[in-house]
């Protein structure tokens, strides 16, 4: 799924989800659901970077970015198609603008 | 109604039955039990119908937790019928602890801790263990201490099942032994009452040190397990995970990333306790 340039994503505020890595994996628990999720990376990074905001693919991947080294235009597919997974799972929230 | 009464580990239960001799087999075999004032859990052996209380006579289990399509048993395997009652009670209704599919024996405070499907061996290794050094702890649960991690024992009679009965008739020479009772619908089945130190120290909860996922009928290996696979299959071992919420997420997430785990393939009781013997070396 491609994002509209108008979404923005806002994830589960930080203190209703527990965070634990494993090894490949890194769990997450929802206060609100009740529920476990297993994730991998980057997941659990971009729940990480985006803290309380509501952002865009464009501001999520210049976040990540800043933090790891890669080229964050060539990686927006790929986390739009995180972003959209977390938000399937309930952990990321969509905004429309 | 005749009624028994027992405590094992921190549950205590209350059996009633409609037959008095499911309740003496249970009475002798738990004689050295505590006997509680305060059940956590009644439990009830009654009869399918009226007639089927003396005619070819049919046991029935209620209780506290209940599975609506649970097959009575015949009044021969009334006794299996109170312990799978009170198992039930434990998978569907305890909520003190993480509940685990387990058995788990220990040695120098510390808990040597095995899960895995029915037939793995962990039931007759832990039976096996506590009969050569190890303290038996539990052969069907493993009790999670939420607050401190700790396992705390479940010692509830050992249930052994089909070639394990030999094996262990001819490892506890000086066991006690319940009826055999034959062509269960879980093979033949035969209770032995845990070692006197098991039963005495049942109150004493041990360090969870070792994981291990047996496999019976293979050719000796070791394999590491990763955390996250561990989680995973722990998860499945466990009836409460899920009621538990953020508790059991907590308690289960710190046994992972502390308790190393290993899968291991053995072909005979011998071959597990040098595998499990090597292991507690490395590992603890």
């Amino acid at each position: 799924m491609t994002a509209s340039p108008s979404i923005k994503y806002k994830a589960e505020p930080a203190d209703q989800i527990l965070v634990a890595p494993l090894d490949s994996l890194t769990l997450v628990y929802q206060r609100r659901s009740g529920i476990t999720h297993i994730v991998a990376e980057p997941a659990p990074e971009i729940l990480a970077i985006m803290g309380a905001d509501a952002l865009t693919v464009e501001e999520v991947a210049q976040r990540l970015a800043a933090q790891f080294d890669f080229d964050s235009t060539q990686a927006k597919d790929i986390i739009t198609a995180r972003l959209n997974e977390l938000a399937d799972l309930g952990l990321v929230e969509r905004c429309h603008a | 109604m005749h009624e028994f009464r027992v405590q094992v580990g921190p549950a205590a239960f209350r059996i009633g039955s409609q037959w008095k001799r499911p309740l003496d087999q249970l009475a002798e075999l738990y004689r050295d039990y505590p006997v509680p004032a305060i059940p956590d859990y009644s439990v009830r052996l009654e009869s399918v119908s009226l007639l089927r209380r003396f005619v070819r006579p049919s046991v029935a289990i209620n209780g506290d937790y209940m599975l609506p399509d649970a097959a009575p048993l015949p009044l021969a395997q009334g006794l299996l019928a109170a312990e799978m009652a009170m198992n039930l009670q434990m998978a569907l209704g305890w909520r003190r602890h993480l509940l685990l599919h387990a058995s788990a024996v220990e040695k120098d405070g510390r808990a040597l801790i095995m899960t895995g499907q029915s037939g793995s061996g962990k039931s007759t290794l832990a039976a096996m263990l506590g009969h050569r050094g190890w303290r038996f702890m539990g052969d069907e649960f493993v009790l999670v201490d939420l607050e401190t991690g700790d396992a705390v024992p479940f010692p509830r009679l050992i249930s052994l099942k089909n070639e394990a009965i030999g094996a262990m008739m001819a490892t506890a020479l000086d066991g006690r032994f319940g009826p055999l009772m034959p062509e269960t619908p879980k093979g033949d089945i035969r209770h032995l009452v845990p070692p006197a130190d098991a039963i005495a120290a049942m109150s004493r909860p041990a360090r969870p040190a070792l994981l291990l996922f047996p496999s019976f009928g293979f050719d000796p290996a070791v394999r590491e397990v990763a955390a996250s696979e561990v989680f995973m299959r722990l998860t499945q071992a466990s009836t409460n995970y899920v009621t538990l919420g953020e508790k059991g997420f907590s308690a289960l997430t710190r046994f992972v990333q502390t308790v190393p785990a290993r899968a291991i393939d053995y072909r005979d009781g011998l071959e597990a306790e040098d595998l499990v013997n090597r292991l507690w070396a490395e590992c603890t």
